[in-house]
């Protein structure tokens, strides 16, 4: 076991749940104090991204640190985009060192994506080879190269899985591939096809993945008709039924945030009725002073001591 | 084969300001299979290079060569008895054939042409794609002959990732997933229980990460 607060709850049997903080774009500690505070007494882990869509912004790690002083058990994201595996590893004891319990492994976004399209990805090692790592510091105490860890980096370790992506009929033998490997919780991409996730998560389940991995749906709270069709059509492997647009489009255009509310939280309660879902992720992408609302109405508050 | 393609002309104009007399220099091999600096395009560049020099009013002397390969000094060499007639050589091999001329003739100033892309294939008539990145060590066996390292934009190794849509590759629209074409094909060979195996972190020991490799075969050395 390690201390990590979700792992403990997991076990425990709690349906957990868990939110997202973006750094800024800055060296300003307090905007990450701001974001955490939405937070507080919301959440049993939050999820500090890795200069997601390849945009610069504050390291995950410094990040995680100011949001652990406030008492949060941080998810410390780590992309492959970025780090080879002597950065990789190094940050991973680094972290370890200063109390951060849990790791989510990553590939990273593509650099195309971000504010600095001309720079070179690394991709030294793959999100898969990433797990392995985390998994082979910790249990075994060895490095990549074999050099042995003098002190293990105690971490839970974590990976995200897309059910949307193609080629669908691989995606949960995928999940069994980076359970093979270490992943112990898995958070997936934000969910608006239920019928698609349920299909996956059987293909999940036919494979016994969700007895050995607990499984995080993941939501988004939709802002109006026009974000959940940017959805759509501009963001890759995303899966938004047109019956969800037809919703929000049936809403004046003030209402249609407040509709897209209530799509989230009903999601979240057809989420907890899925076998072998174990908890909830809320990504409200800029949106944090609503996940409180979001967990509340779907009946997730209060959360257990940390 | 090498794939390449020639530089815009205003770049090329601007490397050669200086110079009244220069000898460009093609090659027979890969790089005129794809077009980019056999003969004819040396014509090609040269008549442009022509035009645009009257045009200013500063007239040049250009002497067209193509030689068999440029990345051997055997064939190099028959440029010898002539060059030094020449302020410059601007040379449209790929990448390698321009350094070998620059390194057999050390005090002449030896131009670039052509930027050298990738190992690739022609898909068909004037169109080339990339399949090598010479990484030198193959794992062709066990991806159902597609390359994760050549044809993923994140060169995974047990892909794909969330981004696969439709076959195809997030960064664009027009690039199939590598991996969903390596699905596709274990699937055909009957090989899909491969894709279970995670494969481990890579070894690039082999790859360019130790500097510029060497290939020695011994039996077939002079000396």
């Amino acid at each position: 076991m390690t201390q990590s607060n979700i792992e403990r709850l997991l076990e425990k049997g709690v349906f957990v749940v868990t939110s997202e903080c973006g750094p800024p774009k800055g060296a300003d500690a307090e905007a990450v104090r701001k974001k955490g505070s939405l937070l507080k007494g919301v959440v049993d882990a939050v999820n500090v991204t890795d200069n997601q869509t390849s945009v610069v912004r504050m390291s995950s790690f410094a990040s995680c640190l100011i949001l652990k002083e406030m008492g949060f058990d941080p998810i410390l994201q780590m992309v492959c985009r970025d780090r080879n595996r002597i950065a990789i590893q190094s940050d991973i004891l680094g972290a370890a060192a200063h109390g951060i319990n849990n790791i989510l492994c990553l590939s990273g976004d593509h650099q195309s994506f971000g504010d600095h399209p001309g720079g070179k990805n690394v991709f030294d090692i793959d999100s898969m080879q990433l797990i392995q790592t985390v998994r082979t510091m910790r249990d075994e105490g060895r490095l990549i190269g074999g050099e042995e860890v003098k002190g293990r980096p105690n971490l839970f370790i974590g990976a995200a899985e897309n059910p949307f992506a193609d080629p669908f009929e691989i995606r949960a033998m995928r999940l069994g591939k980076k359970v093979k490997a270490g992943c112990q919780f898995l958070q997936t991409q934000c969910i608006y096809n239920l019928e698609k996730f349920g299909k996956w998560m059987e293909m999940v389940r036919e494979r016994g993945l969700h007895e050995k991995c607990a499984i995080l749906a993941g939501v988004t709270p939709l802002k109006s008709a026009g974000m959940a069709r940017y959805m759509k059509t501009s963001v890759p492997g995303m899966d938004v039924p047109d019956e969800l647009i037809d919703r929000l489009k049936g809403v004046p255009k003030e209402k249609q945030a407040e509709e897209g509310i209530k799509i989230c939280v009903e999601m979240i309660q057809q989420l907890k009725e899925v076998p072998g879902v174990r908890g909830v992720h809320i990504m409200a992408i800029e949106w944090e002073e609503k996940v409180a609302e979001i967990a509340k109405a779907a009946g997730l508050s209060p959360r257990p001591e940390a | 084969m090498i794939v390449g393609n020639r530089k815009p002309l205003e770049e090329i104009q601007e490397m050669i300001k200086p110079y009244k007399k220069i000898l460009i220099l093609g090659c027979r091999e890969c790089i005129t299979v794809c077009a980019a600096g056999g003969e004819r395009e040396v014509a090609v560049l040269a008549s442009e290079l022509k035009l645009s020099r009257t045009k200013e009013g500063r007239e040049i002397e250009i002497k067209e060569f193509t030689l068999e390969r440029q990345c051997d000094y055997e064939y190099i060499d028959q440029i010898k008895p002539f060059v030094d007639e020449y302020e410059a050589v601007v040379s449209m091999a790929c990448g390698a054939g321009i350094q070998y001329t620059a390194e057999r003739f050390p005090q002449k100033i030896v131009l670039p042409a052509i930027n050298t892309t990738f190992l690739g294939v022609t898909l068909e008539q004037g169109v080339w794609s990339e399949r090598c990145q010479g990484c030198g060590d193959c794992v062709l066996h066990l991806t159902g002959g597609i390359c994760p390292v050549a044809r993923c934009a994140k060169s995974l190794f047990n892909g794909p990732c969330g981004g696969s849509s439709n076959g195809k590759c997030e960064v664009n629209k027009d690039t199939d997933c590598a991996w969903q074409l390596i699905v596709d094909r274990l699937k055909t060979l009957g090989q899909l229980d491969r894709y279970e195996d995670i494969i481990p972190a890579k070894d690039w020991k082999p790859s360019r990460e130790g500097g510029p490799r060497v290939r020695i075969r011994e039996d077939l050395r002079l000396d």
